[in-house]
């Protein structure tokens, strides 16, 4: 009997010195976190994906909860809601921010730039394009190896086969940016989703002359101007026989899409065109 | 027992197709396409304007920057214009094109045959020369060869390294250019040890050249200081540090320059060219390519004025045959293969190799089993299966600390891999980022 006493007396002894040792250590090595990391970090999506600029969400909640402004902060992933909820319940105010989407600026599928060579080594675009040109007349364009898919962790992109280009999902896409940063040729942007989704860039960045362009690739921006003139808004240049559409200056006319003699002006998601006879009137509209 | 380098290193079936032909004139160009860019470092500043007419050997760009060359007209005509053209590997650069309307020399270059031996110019003089001359180093690296003739403050080079090794299958450009111009190297060595102010120089030669060998020891008799070492065959034994390490068994340090042990290494290609700038006032308008492969009805050794498209050069050789696979500008190893045939001739283009299909296709790439041949085979001593896989995964920090600067690109480690792995293209892609990385830290 007097054993099992003195085995419980040892180890409740025992019990309360160690619970007082760990309670003082505790007490004087504390580490004090702002409690708000852990609120910010529920609310952000927890993709860890990089694109906010910081390794992963924890790194980000903890910026935004240190930086007085965060007006420069965005988790792209979240987007506009997110920030808000984020800026909510740091007190802060979050800039208000458009959604943007990644776009792919090459048109040159298998049909209308034709091969020159092929290539047979490690299928990396980054190992290719430290190689050489590409496989085609455009040294600018797609290498067709997917180390933009590769990148993308939200499995918004695929390789479709029939043009060799990369296909972004508009609605998976997130704008992180990895496959902006996967891409050597830089062709793929972030771009403004734009209302309705609505949007018109150029499908090329080509900046050989109009002539080599063409030959290379029958939907290659030649560099004519004739985008630029039309736009009623400043909002195209032409910088080394390659036309620009500034984003934040573009106001959806079309007018530009319709002119580019080689169709390298794309616009996604408008509604079908009307005839000829009420075209000006839907142009007219949104430019005023 | 023959010496060679001590780490790695392979041994690839040699087919050097095209020793026993004599060097052939190439005719001139109906245009000449002179890219600006033929060397490392920064490309040259173009001095004429469209319409000037130039003569052969005149001054149409000269170096812009410290590393850099000078360009000169390859053939006398009228400057077409100055435009972006396809460079071996399909990007854009720019490019001097002349209309060829003859060949009428400057008069001050010396373009009679005699030997001219006296070498009446001081060092500092000999050096100018050269650089005026718009000399690169002739074995493929395109360095500008005044840069590596003045040594660093504080270092010290007491011998002089020529480069007749030849190490890549194929070629034979250097092979003949020994044979033929065996006087000519023999005075440009000397004048490169008078620049360089040492009193002994080294003619490091494989021995698949007994030839040559023999020829130049015989030569070199009557100079004093040059000697011949033949060498086993081995490749890389061409590259830089392998052959300081055959010749005189000095190791040059990571990340250093072979001047660190006192050595300068210039390519037999380059002593010739030396020996024509210094002594005759010949800039650099022409070189010797070996245009070769099983297929090719006639392999052959060309001189070739720079700018000549490539497919002169085929033509030349019995025409492109039909079961070409690849064209390479360069050896089998180290070469890259070209993306057009209408790309001229650079001053680094040391050969043409037409491979047939059947060779040049690449076999699908298969898993590492740990047979550890490309260790064995790496001349730099590193470990090519452990970079790739670094390169693959973007761990960067622990690449460079595995020493992929290192890497000298010879392909041994590809060549070797029984699975077929690209092993050399990814740590390509490695060094890149990591030098990049490396740079952009002491900015």
């Amino acid at each position: 009997m007097s054993v099992v006493m003195i085995t419980i007396a040892t180890l409740v002894v025992l019990g309360a010195t160690a619970a007082v040792i760990l309670y003082a250590a505790a007490q004087k090595f504390k580490v004090y976190e702002d409690p708000r990391i852990d609120q910010v970090e529920a609310v952000l999506p927890a993709a860890n994906c990089g694109g906010c600029g910081f390794p992963g969400c924890r790194a980000f909640a903890e910026a935004l909860v240190k930086a007085d402004d965060i007006s420069t902060l965005l988790c792209p992933v979240g987007g506009a809601a997110v920030m808000a909820q984020a800026a909510g319940i740091l007190g802060k105010e979050a800039a208000a921010t458009a959604p943007m989407v990644a776009v792919v600026r090459c048109n040159g599928n298998c049909d209308v730039r034709p091969k020159t060579n092929n290539y047979d080594g490690a299928s990396s675009c980054a190992i290719a394009a430290s190689l050489y040109g590409g496989d085609t007349g455009c040294s600018f364009g797609c290498l067709g190896l997917g180390d933009c898919v590769d990148a993308c962790q939200f499995d918004a992109m695929y390789m479709d086969e029939k043009t060799g280009l990369p296909v972004i999902i508009e609605d998976k896409c997130v704008a992180c940016g990895a496959c902006v940063k996967a891409c050597p040729k830089i062709i793929i942007q972030l771009r403004k989703k734009g209302p309705k989704s609505r949007r018109i860039f150029v499908s090329c960045v080509n900046k050989d002359k109009g002539g080599v362009a063409r030959k290379a690739c029958e939907v290659a921006c030649i560099g004519c101007g004739k985008c630029e003139k039309v736009c009623p808004h400043g909002a195209i240049t032409i910088t080394n026989n390659l036309a620009y559409i500034d984003d934040e200056k573009c106001k959806l006319c079309r007018k530009c899409v319709e002119v580019c003699p080689t169709n390298a002006i794309h616009e996604i998601n408008f509604p079908p065109r009307k005839e000829k006879t009420t075209e000006e009137k839907t142009e007219e509209a949104p430019a005023n | 027992m023959l010496k060679t380098f001590s780490i790695g290193g392979i041994h690839p079936a040699e087919n050097k197709l095209s020793a026993q032909n004599p060097i052939a004139t190439l005719d001139l160009p109906a245009q000449a396409i002179v890219m600006l860019a033929q060397h490392i470092g920064a490309p040259a500043e173009p001095v004429v304007q469209k319409g000037d007419i130039v003569k052969t050997g005149q001054l149409i760009a000269k170096a812009s920057g410290f590393v850099s060359a000078n360009i000169h007209a390859p053939v006398s005509g009228t400057i077409e214009k100055i435009d972006d053209v396809a460079d071996a590997s399909g990007y854009k650069r720019k490019a001097i094109f002349i209309k060829t309307d003859g060949d009428e020399w400057l008069e001050t270059i010396d373009r009679t045959p005699d030997l001219k031996k006296e070498i009446s110019l001081s060092p500092a003089e000999i050096i100018q020369r050269i650089a005026d001359a718009g000399i690169v180093g002739m074995g493929g690296a395109t360095f500008p060869t005044h840069i590596k003739l003045a040594p660093p403050p504080g270092k010290k080079c007491d011998i002089l390294i020529i480069n007749g090794v030849e190490c890549e299958p194929y070629l034979t450009a250097d092979h003949r250019v020994m044979l033929e111009k065996g006087d000519e190297i023999m005075v440009g060595i000397a004048i490169l040890m008078k620049a360089l102010s040492v009193n002994k120089a080294i003619i490091g030669i494989e021995n698949n050249k007994p030839d040559a060998i023999a020829h130049l020891n015989k030569m070199a008799q009557a100079y004093q200081g040059i000697s011949i070492m033949p060498l086993k065959v081995q490749y890389p034994q061409g590259g830089e540090k392998q052959l300081i390490d055959a010749c005189i068994g000095r190791q040059v340090p990571s990340g250093k320059l072979p001047i660190e042990v006192g050595a300068v290494v210039q390519n037999i290609g380059t002593a010739l060219a030396i020996y024509e700038a210094v002594q005759k006032n010949k800039p650099l308008i022409e070189r010797v390519i070996t245009v070769t492969g099983k297929s090719v009805s006639t392999p052959g050794n060309y001189l070739a004025r720079i700018g000549t498209p490539m497919l002169s050069l085929i033509e030349a050789s019995g025409g492109l045959p039909v079961d070409t696979g690849k064209i390479i500008g360069g050896g089998p190893m180290m070469g890259k293969a070209l993306t057009s045939i209408d790309i001229p001739v650079t001053k680094g283009s040391s050969g043409l190799l037409i491979m047939p299909d059947r060779e040049a296709t690449r076999q699908p790439m298969q898993n590492c089993i740990r047979c550890a041949k490309c260790v064995s085979a790496c001349p730099m001593g590193l470990e090519p299966y452990l970079l790739m896989v670094l390169s693959q995964k973007g761990i960067w920090d622990r690449a460079e600390e595995e020493k992929v600067m290192d890497c000298i690109e010879c392909g041994s480690c590809s060549f070797t891999c029984p699975s077929q792995r690209p092993l050399l293209d990814h740590i390509r892609l490695g060094k890149n980022k990591v030098g990049q990385i490396m740079r952009s830290r002491t900015k």
